[in-house]
């Protein structure tokens, strides 16, 4: 395996209290495969991804318990420096924002040539060639006039480029890419999954893809961890989730959002909203919004079960997960 | 089509680009919107998409009278919005209100929702007396969904499907018969989202408004529009019925857009095929010649460069009954299926006798 994320938590440490952002997160990616993380905004998705990257505040956040093995070697016993050269090299990072992710006063040249130079110790010059490769490589049209440019000369859709080819500059093993996509246009959206895609198969990486787009999800991923105020809530292989849900916020989600290819009448809503970080409800989660919360929710922290049907195996937190999935 | 309570007719808005610090000229314009044409009928819900930069946002603020177009004409019930004195104006306004894309910065934080959702009454005092001001505002939370005692709560204390809702109320403290919704969910989460949109829709129905419903977002769109309108730098490329443009669209842009649209189906992997535009759009200070899409296009030929295609029913579908006859801005018009239908079969077959030459043998020449 790749990485395998085990039991995985996170805090931040605030002046409300505690914020509970990881609890228990288990998941893995392995060479050529697609994981897809799906989630709302404070559903630690981003987060568990900064703690695997090794880019976490700490303080106020704090790994507080739990493993991330990259190739068998647990990453949180590592030394900073040591840390520091699998970072880039080996594991890299495609961020949602590309303009404020790139350094506005530092050509699109010399900040992809860093990364030669300050891992490989090659020279400006070299660095400088490698740079219009990879600009090539992420099919930017005139990358050799271009490279000198500056992150705010290119469009949206060129900057998420950049981004790539910064996070491939070196050929990692493993990608994380936290909602590439999110801030394009769809048109343009396409074209850089394609990219992504491609440059994935071509390089054989591990990628994690942390979305909030069902549809995106649908056409990039082998499997999906849908994620809940911390927690991972369902598990699956990407046919068998948008087929059958076994936890009924997957479901939730699936109902709520309207498609291009019908028109519905009333939309599905979760009702209420995500929970406060700061204070959690007891036993499941979600079963303040959930429409099969009964007693045993409300005080039973629900394991992961597995509900394994097909060869791949599959798991959802949910106590009554058989009457999600087959009723 | 019920009567039209909005013309827009050849809507314009150029910002000039200028040169020199003292003596200022004219070296260009960018041209946001460059001849746009609709009607909005009442009680009915028009879609716009396009992408950004496309000028739909700019629409929407000349629809509400917050920016003065360059020329054309804005009727509302026969009176042109953008003509009209000052006086006659503040009584139109009153009847076409908006509502914006950031429930963050759309909102005053220092100033209690109840000051924000009663503040349009300062301005016209006729919908409701003073004394009467505040028991409205909590009818209006009320009717969108919030406890009538938050009344003297401030923005940050809500989330943002709440604030939302909040600016929904304000749009609707005067009672307007339009409103212009200009991206009202995309800055919400997936779950909170439809209750916004299903909100919109309801309130649609009690009290028979006429939305003109703006977003980047192709499938909330479908879902609340009675019609839809394409934009591209800054005109219509294609306006129908939600069925006509995402079932029978004959713009190539539109064919392009549907196409790059992710479906949460992952089966519908294998057999869809997609349409990747190459490049980005023209700057709207430099808009090609003749068809503005034809840069893009994957069926431009010289004709497109030297003529601008009209926004009309395309010569092919004149006479015929088909669901394809409707507007669209294309020389080489023709229709395409690029939503796979929902039970997938028929899609498949359609794909192959149409899809495959990809319109290279246009059928109008």
């Amino acid at each position: 395996m790749l990485l395998e994320v085990r039991d995985l938590h996170v805090e931040f440490h605030t002046r409300e209290g505690v914020a509970k952002a990881v609890n228990g997160v288990n998941y893995s990616v392995d060479a050529g495969e697609t994981l897809a993380v799906l989630g709302e905004s404070g559903s630690g998705k981003s987060v568990t991804a900064q703690a695997v990257m090794g880019i976490l505040d700490i303080p106020p956040g704090k790994i507080s318990g739990g493993e991330i093995l990259f190739q068998g070697q647990d990453l949180l016993k590592l030394k900073e420096d040591e840390r520091r050269k699998i970072r880039g090299a080996k594991m890299a990072m495609v961020f949602q924002d590309a303009l404020s992710s790139l350094n506005p006063v530092v050509s699109v040249g010399d900040q992809l040539g860093e990364m030669f130079q300050v891992h490989k110790g090659m020279s400006r010059k070299d660095s400088r060639a490698k740079a219009v490769e990879l600009m090539d490589r992420v099919r930017i049209p005139a990358a050799k006039e271009r490279v000198g440019q500056y992150p705010h000369q290119f469009s949206g859709g060129m900057r998420q480029r950049i981004m790539i080819a910064m996070a491939l500059a070196l050929e990692p093993e493993l990608i994380i890419a936290d909602e590439p996509t999110t801030a394009l246009d769809v048109t343009v959206q396409a074209q850089v999954m394609d990219l992504l895609a491609e440059l994935q198969r071509e390089l054989n990486m591990g990628l994690i893809l942390i979305t909030h787009d069902l549809g995106v999800v649908a056409d990039v991923a082998d499997k999906i961890a849908v994620m809940y105020a911390g927690r991972i809530v369902e598990h699956a292989p990407v046919h068998e989730i948008y087929k059958a849900p076994a936890h009924p916020y997957t479901r939730g989600l699936l109902d709520s959002i309207p498609r291009l290819d019908q028109k519905g009448q009333e939309l599905y809503a979760i009702k209420g909203l995500p929970p406060n970080l700061l204070a959690i409800p007891p036993g499941c989660a979600f079963n303040p919004r959930c429409p099969l919360a009964r007693d045993r929710c409300r005080t039973e922290e629900p394991p992961l079960y597995d509900v394994t049907e097909s060869p791949v195996p599959r798991a959802s937190a949910c106590h009554f997960w058989k009457e999600c999935l087959h009723g | 089509m019920a009567e039209a309570i909005l013309e827009v007719r050849d809507l314009h808005k150029h910002y000039p680009l200028t040169q020199g610090i003292l003596f200022k000229k004219q070296v260009g314009a960018v041209k946001a919107v460059d001849g746009v044409d609709f009607d909005l009928a009442a009680g009915e819900t028009l879609g716009i998409v396009g992408e950004s930069g496309c000028g739909k946002s700019t629409v929407a603020k000349m629809l509400v009278n917050l920016e003065r177009p360059t020329s054309g004409s804005i009727r509302y019930k026969g009176d042109d919005i953008t003509t009209l004195s000052p006086r006659a104006l503040k009584a139109v306004r009153r009847n076409i209100q908006m509502v914006f894309q950031d429930p963050y910065t759309s909102l005053n934080p220092r100033m209690t929702v109840g000051d924000i959702i009663g503040e349009p009454y300062e301005i016209h005092p006729e919908v409701a007396p003073k004394g009467d001001r505040r028991r409205k505002v909590q009818d209006l939370l009320d009717v969108v969904g919030l406890n009538p005692e938050y009344i003297n709560r401030y923005p940050h204390q809500f989330s943002g499907g709440q604030r939302q809702r909040i600016g929904i109320a304000r749009g609707l403290a005067l009672q307007p018969e339009i409103i212009v919704a200009d991206e009202p969910v995309s800055a919400l989460d997936v779950s909170v989202q439809a209750q916004v949109v299903n909100l919109l829709a309801n309130l649609q129905t009690e009290f028979s408004l006429s939305y003109v419903f703006i977003a980047h977002d192709l499938s909330i769109v479908r879902h609340i529009s009675d019609r839809v309108g394409v934009m591209y730098l800054g005109r219509i490329v294609e306006i129908g019925s939600d069925a006509q443009i995402y079932d029978h669209p004959t713009h190539p842009y539109t064919q392009a857009l549907l196409s790059a649209v992710p479906v949460p189906d992952p089966e519908a992997r294998a057999h869809r095929e997609r349409i990747i535009l190459t490049g980005d759009v023209p700057s709207p200070a430099n808009i090609p010649s003749g068809c503005r899409f034809r840069t893009r296009c994957w069926k431009a030929q010289e004709r497109c460069a030297l003529e601008v295609p009209l926004l009309a029913v395309p010569a092919v579908f004149r006479l015929t009954d088909s669901p394809a006859k409707h507007d669209s801005a294309c020389h080489f018009a023709e229709e395409k299926q690029v939503v796979p239908p929902e039970n997938g079969e028929n899609g498949e077959e359609h794909e192959e006798t149409n899809g495959t030459n990809g319109g290279d043998t246009p059928k109008s020449l």
